[in-house]
This record gives C-alpha cells, structure tokens and sequence, in this order.
C-alpha cells in the first residue's frame, strides 16, 4: 500500500507537470545552496548568510513598487541588490565602530527585515488582493513556479557553478589561510566579495522555493551534514550539494501528496533528517561510531593495564 | 673603461640586502604598533625577531608583506616592491591562525604553498602533487599525507606549515614562531631543515619566543618593542642592556 503510494508520487515527478517544475526548481536551489554553503559553513558565516537572505526582502518590496510588475526576474534583481548591499552593511558596521560581527549581524537581519515587512505589507494595503502574491517570498512557494521561473533559475545556477569550478582553488585557499593565500598574491578582498555575490545568487535562487526565512538553513545544513562523512572539501563540496538536491526533490514529493503541505518548510525538514542521520551514522565522525570506538579503546586499554599489571608482578616475583 | 664601472656596480646590487625595511611605521586604529623602523635582513643569515608580547614581532613580517597596511615607509625585496619580488618569500604564519578542523589533508596543505606559482585558474596536477611529496618527506610525514590536518599532533601541523614553505622554494622564508610548543622532534627538525637553506645562501627570519635558545639557534637578532632597539650579530647586540631596554615595561616612543 504504502509502497504503492510512493511509486505513484515518484512517478509523479515525470507525468505531473506541476510536481516536475517544482521539484526541479527546489533541487536547483537544494544542490546551489548546497555547494556554495560549504564555504559559508567553513569560513563560520553562517549568520552573514541568514543576515544577507533577510535583507533580500525589502528588495522585492521596492522592485515591486517601482517597476509595478511581478516579473519574477525583476523582483530577483531587487532582491539581490538588498541582500548585497545588507552584507556590506554588515561589515561596514564591523569594521568602522567596535561593534562586533554578531551584534551588526543582528541589526543588519532584523532592521532589512523589517523594513521588508512593512514594505510588504503597505503594498498589500495600497494594491488589495493582487499585491498578496508577494508575501511568498516570506516562506516561499515552490508549487507557483512555472517553466519560465525554472529556466531564470538554472542560469543563475549555472552562473554560479561557472564561478565556483573556475575560482575553487583561491576560495579554497583563502578560505583555509585566508593570510597564507593574500601572502602569495591573491587578492582575498576582491575574492571574498566575488564569493559573497555568489551566495547572494544562490539567496536569490531560493528566494521562490523557501523564502528569505528559511534559506540559511539550506545553505548550513547540507554543508553540515557532508563535513561529517568526508575529510577533502571537493568531496564535500559534492556531497552537500547532492545532499541539497536530494531534499529539494524528495521535499517537493512529500508536500505534493497532501493539500496546503507548504514545500519550502517540508524541505528544510527534509534536509534536517539528512542532517540528523549524518551526525549519528558517518562512520568517521558519527556519535555512534565514536560512541563505540571510546567503549573498544576503555577496554582494550584496561585489558593491556592488566597485562602490564600482571607483568610487573611477575617481575617483582623474579627480584 | 669608465662606463664600465658603474655597470659592475650594477651587477653588484643584485647582490643587496634581501629585505630593505626604511622608516616602517604600521597603525592599529590609533595605537601604533610599529614606530619608525629602520633596518635590514643580511643574507644567508638565521635571523630571530624577539621582543614582548604586543612589539610588533608578527606585524612586522606581515608589513614585509604588505598583509598589514603601512602606515609610512618603505619594504623592499631585493631592491623592488613586494608585489614585484612574491615568488621570492615565503611565509609560515602562527599555527595557531588557521582552522585544522578544514576538510583538508597535509599533502593538500603543502601543495597550497604551489599555488602562487600556478597562478590564476591553474589546477594543481601530477607534478605539483610530487613536489608536495618530496617537501612533506624532507619534514619527515611522508607516511602522514593522506591525514586530514585535524589529526595531527601541533608538531606535526607545524611540520606541514614548514613543508608548505619549502614548496614555495624561496629565497626568504619568514616565518611567525614555528617552534612555539612544538615537540623535539619537530624542534630538531625544523632546525636542520632551516639550517641546510642558510648553507644555501637562504636568509630566514623568525619570529622566536624562546630567549635561553637564541644565541643556540642564531647567529642574527634583531630585538623590537614598537621601536627598533638592536639589530646585529648575536655577539654584538644580545646584551643585557639591550635586552633590558626590550622587555622594560614601557617602552617610550622616540620621535
């Protein structure tokens, strides 16, 4: 039975037009996010990732308000302009007062937002029920995507892949020793803001599917996950990346098979499990390994304490 | 004949000081960290920077650098501007600055120190893995490559940073405390490793926290605290009054 009903919403993905658009437009985002968060996880910019994809809000807001369209690129547009522009606040405010990261972080995140809120929600009042469209972006709306939105968003992908495959080793490299990298020439300022715009792409990307609340999660937890099974940060890189696919896809099957299931919260649990299971089972890094391996090493240790215990009774014997 | 002369002249400064370092001031937000300094790294030379903690000793071979912005003054290397001379230098920043906890292995960590030479979109390949190889093996972790750097006791990692170096195969190695906490091994290690680049006509600095071994490991010193107080042969400036004069607990600006 219950098989059954998996086969048929996994079949679904093919013969279901709806589903097929939206579980491709998640695993866009699922696999973006995913790669591009493994440096966002390395560098420990987690929160300049959430700050950033709060920020993305009012940009839709003002988008909307000056361009009057929903163009879906346009609102992009706005959207990517804000979040840039709120990660250059962020380390404007951290490098200019003796405010630390943390506190410009929050103020970045809550004042963007909401101003994004009250952005929103004028233009609800102002253009009644058509403006409504717009609060989507809160938590995102994957089951509105259409083929059009699923094109935009492959070439953002695309474009940021591009960036990633042709930059990887200087990202690596300043991501490691971000000194080390500027000692021999590369310009860290100029590659961190290369790598900031590119995860401010991947923001954008997500912007439809999970919505500027939920994105971080989509760039922290695959990446989270993948570091517990793997030491090479290519691999990582491709692990997280198809973790995030994976969740986009199987999220989008699950909140298909029953009537007002939002898909951007379904696949932000999705990749949750994923990372639950990672942190349990990985076999080098995992509790339950590890949990194991401690009990083996206590008795191994105890059994060779008695060993020698025993040898040295032996020896005194001979004395 | 007479145009000759200047032109021999010429050759000769190729044969200049390494590291020409003229009236370097270096400024954190207001305080200054570096006042004035004024000096130059010899040739061939083990050369130790000592001083308290917060003189300016790491500052100092980052603003040879430039990974510190100069406030006024003046580095060169081998007569030109850091920029020019990069290929030249190479760096072991303080262990403790990165993150061993990467996904990376310590083949992978010396094979970054091949990453300036490659240049912009290069991949490392077959013959940049090898060098990685034989420098890991001159520090002794050949049997170690495949670690992931987490892994490794603190001699080992600082091990690797020093392999890295050694891959940039430069006549300037600078070097930020690599024998602090460090087992002996790894002490002994680093110590002939370093020596045999000296007999090369290598120059190496380092930043050194240990007094009791400074007149064993070096025959240079140069003893900062935000001023430049010494800078000499061992036997000439590592007296007790200039060590006095060092380590006093404040030191007054001379301006």
């Amino acid at each position: 039975m219950i098989l059954e009903e998996i086969l048929s919403v996994f079949l679904g993905l093919f013969t279901d037009y709806t589903l097929r658009y939206v579980a491709l437009g998640s695993a866009i985002l699922g696999i973006t996010s995913g790669a591009l968060g493994c440096f966002t996880v390395l560098r420990k910019q987690s929160l300049f990732g959430d700050a950033i994809a709060h920020a993305a809000l009012p940009g839709i807001g003002f988008a909307y308000l000056f361009a009057g369209t929903k163009d879906s690129l346009l609102l992009m547009l706005g959207a990517a302009i804000f979040a840039w522009f709120g990660g250059i606040i962020t380390l404007a405010i951290t490098s200019t007062t003796r405010i630390k990261q943390d506190a410009a972080l929050g103020i970045t995140l809550s004042v963007f937002f909401g101003l994004g809120i009250v952005l929103l929600s004028y233009l609800q009042s102002i253009g009644g029920a058509s403006q409504g469209g717009l609060d989507r972006f809160l938590f995102g709306q994957a089951a509105a995507l259409i083929e059009s939105d699923v094109i935009n968003l492959g070439i953002l992908a695309a474009f940021c892949f591009t960036i990633l495959i042709l930059f990887y080793k200087e990202f690596k490299i300043t991501t490691f020793d971000s000194s080390f990298s500027q000692s021999l020439g590369f310009p860290i300022k100029y590659l961190n803001a290369l790598l900031t715009s590119v995860i401010v792409v991947a923001v954008v990307i997500g912007l439809h599917t999970v919505g500027v609340v939920l994105m971080v999660s989509m760039l922290i937890a695959p990446a989270a996950a993948a570091k517990q099974w793997t030491v090479n940060l290519k691999k990582m890189v491709i692990l997280s990346a198809i973790f995030g696919g994976l969740s986009g896809i199987i999220g989008s099957m699950i909140s298909s098979t029953a009537e007002g299931m939002s898909t951007g919260p379904i696949i932000v649990i999705t990749i949750t499990i994923i990372l639950g299971i990672s942190f349990v089972f990985s076999p080098k890094q995992g509790y339950l390994f590890k949990y194991l391996r401690k009990q083996r090493k206590s008795q191994i240790s105890l059994k060779n304490f008695k060993t020698i215990s025993d040898k040295e009774k032996r020896n005194d014997g001979n004395f | 004949m007479m145009d000759q002369k200047p032109s021999k002249n010429n050759s000769k400064t190729e044969k200049e000081s390494p590291v020409k370092i003229k009236n370097l001031s270096v400024t954190y937000q207001t305080e200054p960290a570096l006042w004035n300094i004024d000096l130059d790294f010899p040739q061939g030379k083990m050369i130790a920077i000592i001083g308290p903690n917060g003189a300016g000793k790491s500052t100092l071979i980052k603003a040879v650098m430039g990974l510190v912005p100069i406030t006024a003054g003046k580095v060169s290397i081998f007569g030109k501007p850091y920029s020019k001379n990069r290929d030249k230098v190479a760096y072991v920043p303080q262990r403790g600055s990165v993150d061993w906890d990467f996904p990376t292995d310590a083949l992978d960590v010396v094979e970054m120190g091949l990453y300036g030479k490659l240049g912009w979109f290069r991949r490392p390949n077959s013959k940049t893995q090898n060098l990685a190889k034989e420098c890991l093996d001159k520090v002794g972790l050949s049997d170690y490559g495949d670690r992931q750097i987490g892994q490794l006791s603190g001699g080992q990692q600082q091990r690797v940073f020093v392999a890295r170096a050694l891959a940039q195969d430069a006549q300037i190695y600078l070097m930020d405390e690599p024998l602090n906490g460090v087992d002996a091994v790894t002490e002994k290690t680093i110590l002939s490793i370093l020596e045999n680049l000296r007999k090369e006509g290598k120059t190496i600095v380092m930043v050194h926290h240990e007094l009791q071994t400074v007149d064993k490991y070096f025959d240079w010193v140069v003893m900062i605290n935000r001023n430049l107080i010494a800078n000499g042969p061992i036997k000439e400036v590592f007296t007790k009054t200039n060590l006095e004069m060092t380590y006093q607990e404040k030191q007054r600006m001379s301006i």
